[in-house]
């Protein structure tokens, strides 16, 4: 297993087409994704291959996101996450 | 007369009578389902979910048709829920655990995703339960075999209330007689709120209880503009809106009748008016207007918000689809001018934060250093070619060498495609953008190997005037009426007519009517304009004398002072 924090660096938050994105990438992966979010003090966890899921979390602008993974493809898995979150999921 | 005021969704005025629109009240059932029948029962989900997601194509196709592929990404979305675990695992779970009828495990697990959306204090996000719902509604209407309530019941232009539409109604409004709607959920960010706005139909939203205030056959003026419903209108507030909207009519019905009419002087000076083309959507608006075809199509959108560069199929596809709804006139497509901040984007080596954008790696230069992507577009415009008339357009050249490079890629992707045995039309005209001070200087030169030229007045005066219209210390020296612009740009009309060619304007200038007059009397041969300005163009052009604005063009020429040029030309 492995885990990574980021940080929502696009200005309008995981709404639907980043959202998007992120969960049509961790669909094409075997491993298990969850994406996890502290809210009040309390860690939510979600499925990172469910749509509602992340968007659930309304994660905006700065806030951080654990994304762990799980199974025999999580690294590549985790790369590619990356390279989501540094390209601002190409909103900017 | 009551006012009630919400969000401005959409702007317009609409003055009709309410309709009140109730969706089915959806009553569902907790009903025990013996152990032996579960399996069926999942199966009978698993059915309403493949008819849903032939549901989503039928609309997908709609949305494409009518709103276009911006929009059609939200039946993508759609189809994202559809599929999501929550959605697909969750329901045959709780079947198969709690032993229960499908459309009970289905609204039981909608709600707990409902109760987390409410709960959220970003209004954008809370808004996306809405698509939850629109797609929720669907699957139950498919497992209940209930049809789904439709606003064909609508008789008569009317004004539409209800709680909340779902954006698969917003779709139908057009064609079923609503004015305008009004709701009592929803925020601007929503879809139905975008997609109200592309189709031109005013809306406010978010009102709270005006489906409960407002009763069928209710007289109701809707006002876009300010996010504002009037229930029972007083008399003086119907005309006072009556009298808004109508100005509105006249106008747009005065510059209507111009659709199909030349453009022509009083003293009969024929202009060709063309249109210039963002993005695929906006077709339906160039093929309204009836121009003389589309003088520059930029492509640059196919280039943003992705990963990698459109591939030659993609992009095919789209300049194919454009030609042949323009056939037989031209379709001007503009190689893709974008920059370098672009390129790390699309996945290829590229500049890093450029100094100065504007006069870095963009344009030509740009597809000159990634030459693969030049002729993927090529060959895709070339292909184009087979099923109208096409022509391309070279953007950001300042020499020679440039065009000639260009012009050796451009024949290499013919003799290709000539080899793959795809049997193309004997010449595609490929002319250049002239926006770079050096191109216009040099045009003499440059016009040996292009066949046509377009002016792009925006660089071209910021390149002339060094100005860097972003800049707000220096914004105000941006001037179209400048002398050394207007000679500049005599200069370029005159050396493309002694080579017998055709110079078209295709930058904001054109679209600007109060610039007209010097543009009509430089002799341009066309102007290509922004859809939305084109009939205004237009207007202005029917209104002048050719012999006034080249007499006015050839005194401006001995001016030196732009306010002297900019009275002369508002004179006429």
């Amino acid at each position: 297993m492995k885990e990574k924090t980021f940080v929502v660096s696009n200005r309008l938050g995981m709404h639907a087409r980043p959202a998007a994105l992120f969960v049509h990438a961790a669909c094409r992966r075997t491993c298990r994704v969850e994406v996890v979010k502290a809210m009040n003090g309390e860690d939510v966890v979600v499925n990172g291959k469910s749509v509602m899921g992340i968007m659930m979390l309304a994660a905006a602008f700065g806030e951080k996101l654990r994304v762990r993974v799980d199974g025999p493809d999580e690294e590549a898995a985790l790369k590619e996450f990356e390279g989501l979150f540094a390209r601002k999921f190409d909103e900017e | 007369m009551i006012v009630i005021k919400g969000v401005a969704a959409s702007p317009g005025i609409a003055i009709g009578k309410a309709y009140v629109f109730e969706p089915e009240e959806i009553v569902i059932n907790r009903l025990d389902i013996p152990k032996k029948d579960v399996r069926f029962e999942v199966r009978r989900f698993k059915a309403a979910l493949e008819a849903t997601f032939r549901d989503l194509d039928a609309a997908e196709g709609k949305v494409l048709r009518m709103l276009g592929k911006e929009h059609a990404r939200l039946i993508d979305t759609h189809r994202l829920i559809l599929k999501d675990p929550l959605i697909t695992k969750d329901v045959a779970k709780r079947i198969q655990k709690e032993c229960v009828n499908a459309e009970f495990a289905l609204s039981e697990a909608l709600e707990v995703v409902n109760q987390m959306f409410e709960q959220m204090a970003d209004e954008f996000f809370r808004e996306r339960r809405h698509d939850l719902f629109d797609v929720g509604k669907r699957l139950l209407s498919h497992l209940m075999k209930q049809e789904k309530k439709t606003l064909s019941d609508i008789k008569g232009p009317s004004i539409l209330v209800a709680r909340n539409l779902l954006p698969s109604d917003t779709i139908s409004l057009k064609e079923n007689n609503v004015l305008g709607f009004v709701t009592d959920l929803g925020g601007k960010t929503s879809h139905t709120a975008i997609l109200a706005q592309s189709m031109e139909i005013p809306a406010v939203v978010g009102l709270s209880d005006a489906s409960h205030r407002i009763k069928t056959g209710d007289k109701v003026i809707l006002d876009g503009e300010q996010g504002l419903v009037i229930i029972h209108p007083s008399p003086e507030a119907v005309v006072k809106y009556e009298k808004v909207r109508q100005k509105s009519i006249i106008e747009e019905a005065a510059l209507e009748s111009l659709v199909g009419v030349p453009a022509v002087t009083q003293d009969g000076r024929e202009f060709k008016m063309m249109l210039n083309l963002d993005t695929v959507e906006e077709l339906k608006a160039v093929l309204h207007v009836k121009g003389d075809g589309v003088g520059l199509f930029r492509t640059e959108y196919l280039y943003l918000n992705r990963s990698e560069a459109p591939g030659e199929e993609e992009q095919a596809k789209v300049y194919s689809h454009i030609a042949k709804s323009l056939d037989p006139l031209p379709l001007t497509i503009r190689t893709a001018d974008i920059g370098g901040d672009r390129l790390t984007q699309l996945g290829l080596e590229g500049p890093k934060n450029e100094m100065n954008p504007f006069m870095g790696l963009r344009g030509i230069r740009l597809f000159l250093r990634h030459t693969d992507l030049l002729k993927t577009q090529f060959r895709a415009i070339l292909r184009a070619s087979l099923h109208g008339h096409v022509q391309v357009l070279l953007p950001m050249v300042s020499s020679l060498r440039e065009l000639q490079s260009a012009r050796r890629i451009f024949a290499q992707a013919q003799q290709e495609l000539l080899a793959e045995g795809v049997k193309l039309p004997k010449k595609v005209p490929l002319g250049i953008m002239v926006e770079i001070p050096s191109a216009a200087i040099l045009l003499d030169a440059l016009l040996e190997e292009a066949d046509f030229v377009s002016i792009g007045t925006n660089d071209l005066i910021q390149y002339v005037l060094a100005v860097d219209r972003i800049n707000e210390e220096v914004a105000h020296l941006y001037d179209p009426y400048h002398p050394a612009v207007l000679r500049l740009l005599q200069h370029v009309v005159d050396v493309t007519h002694k080579h017998g060619k055709s110079v078209t304007l295709c930058g904001e200038m054109a679209s600007d009517p109060k610039s007209v007059p010097l543009l009509v009397g430089l002799g341009l041969d066309v102007l290509s304009v922004a859809p939305r300005m084109f009939l205004r163009v237009k207007q202005a052009v029917r209104a002048l004398k050719w012999s006034d604005t080249s007499e006015a063009v050839r005194r401006a020429l001995s001016f030196s002072d732009s306010d002297q040029i900019r009275r002369l030309v508002n004179e006429l």
